[in-house]
């Protein structure tokens, strides 16, 4: 298709210059959802000024793998409660996703979220948002902020807050939106994206999440049980 | 396809777009090694992963520092100054700066164009359109998770990945260093 596209643009290049021009803008007026900002930054001023957070590849290496038990962890939340996953009754998983207030590819998945914890989480799959990120380096992603977010999007779901961020090392969280899901034993059983669309769920052609959670509904294994996705580094505190 | 590309930019006039007017460094000099037009959006070649993949593959002598970006994120707008550093540091060697956008398509006029004009950038900007991201990142690098930014750093078979940001010009000057060639 776009090399059809691209054909056309070339042929109509040839023949009328400006016909061409319009093709291609239409081509580029698709409507997409619309994200916030992360940065608006110019880019000369002092970097130093700027908070960088720096990957950790150490993070990744000791991060949990499929088939791996979590360990559980207390952590407040936008209610004004401590949670951990073995308070939570009737459950038969966890749907634990790194995410956050600022990052764009976070916003893009937060409706889709909602309607995956309104779907699963009566069938004893409930989504449990945690946010990595250190609200000293990124300050829209305090638990204020955390809290004003979850009231303006009515989140169903717990939207917790790792603070101190000893979390989500553990689980080798590197960006946002990432989600681990674990069984009724707290066993790791899918690592990765939500779908293969983060722009426009309506182009979405593989469920990955929807898929594990069928997998183990079905007493199978999840497949694939590891998938990678565009994010956000999460935001460490600086050292 | 360069008469074409030429031809589009020329065709396409109206607003100049810093990329038109830097276009010795933007324009693509390399021409894909099949058959693949690459497509402009507003003057910024654009394509999917399989489109853009030989950009990772040149068989020359260059060294290739490869950055993936986008405007909104924040960690990444903070080191480009480094690449931008480094872009004009080598400029008569052969090293090459390719900064790889995943601004999406729409955000090219609203937000890309008026970036890199605001911020002057010499180094060539390209956009990554391709949302299914994991049937690429593992392509780029099997290290790489998915966060951005993450840079790529190869000549020939040589080749390194950083999933980090770089926190100074000698920092980013340090690894890129060892694979240029003397």
């Amino acid at each position: 298709m776009k090399q059809f596209l691209v054909m056309l643009i070339g042929l109509a290049l040839l023949g009328t210059g400006m016909t061409a021009c319009s093709t291609a803008s239409n081509e580029e007026g698709n409507a997409e959802a619309t994200t916030t900002s992360e940065a608006d930054v110019n880019v000369n001023q002092a970097p130093e000024a700027q908070a960088v957070a720096v990957n950790n590849e150490a993070d990744q290496l000791t991060g949990y793998q499929v088939g791996d038990k979590a360990t559980d962890f207390k952590l407040m939340g936008t209610d004004d409660k401590e949670h951990s996953l073995g308070d939570m009754a009737d459950v038969k998983g966890y749907v634990i996703t790194f995410t956050c207030n600022h990052c764009p590819y976070s916003v893009l998945y937060e409706d889709r979220l909602i309607d995956f914890h309104n779907a699963y989480a009566a069938k004893g799959y409930p989504v449990i948002a945690i946010n990595p990120n250190d609200p000293r380096v990124q300050p829209e992603d305090s638990i204020e902020l955390m809290k004003e977010r979850a009231k303006e999007k009515s989140f169903p779901f717990l939207y917790l807050f790792d603070e101190g961020q000893a979390i989500y090392p553990q689980y080798g969280a590197t960006r946002t939106p990432h989600v681990f899901l674990l069984d009724k034993d707290m066993v790791v059983r899918y690592i990765g994206a939500i779908d293969n669309n983060a722009r426009e769920a309506s182009a979405v052609t593989e469920k990955y999440l929807e898929k594990a959670i069928e997998a183990l509904e079905a007493g199978q294994q999840p497949d694939p049980n590891f998938t990678k996705a565009v994010g956000c580094t999460i935001k460490a505190k600086k050292s | 396809m360069i008469l074409l590309v030429t031809g589009m930019v020329a065709a396409c006039g109206g607003t100049p777009t810093p990329n038109e007017a830097t276009s010795t460094k933007n324009t693509p000099t390399e021409v894909a090694p099949r058959a693949v037009a690459v497509k402009q959006a507003h003057g910024i070649p654009m394509g999917s992963f399989d489109e853009l993949e030989y950009l990772f593959h040149l068989d020359t002598d260059t060294t290739y520092i490869i950055n993936f970006w986008a405007t909104w994120c924040k960690p990444c707008v903070a080191e480009l100054p480094y690449f931008e550093q480094l872009t004009a540091a080598y400029a008569d060697q052969p090293v090459k700066v390719r900064l790889i956008s995943l601004d999406f398509p729409k955000q090219i006029e609203s937000r890309l164009l008026p970036f890199i004009e605001k911020n002057q950038l010499q180094s060539e900007v390209w956009v990554l359109d391709d949302p299914d991201a994991n049937s690429w990142i593992d392509k780029v690098s099997p290290q790489w998770s998915g966060a951005i930014p993450a840079t790529v750093v190869y000549r020939r078979d040589q080749r390194g990945f950083w999933e980090q940001s770089f926190e100074s010009y000698e920092e980013l000057n340090t690894i890129v260093k060892p694979f240029i060639k003397n």
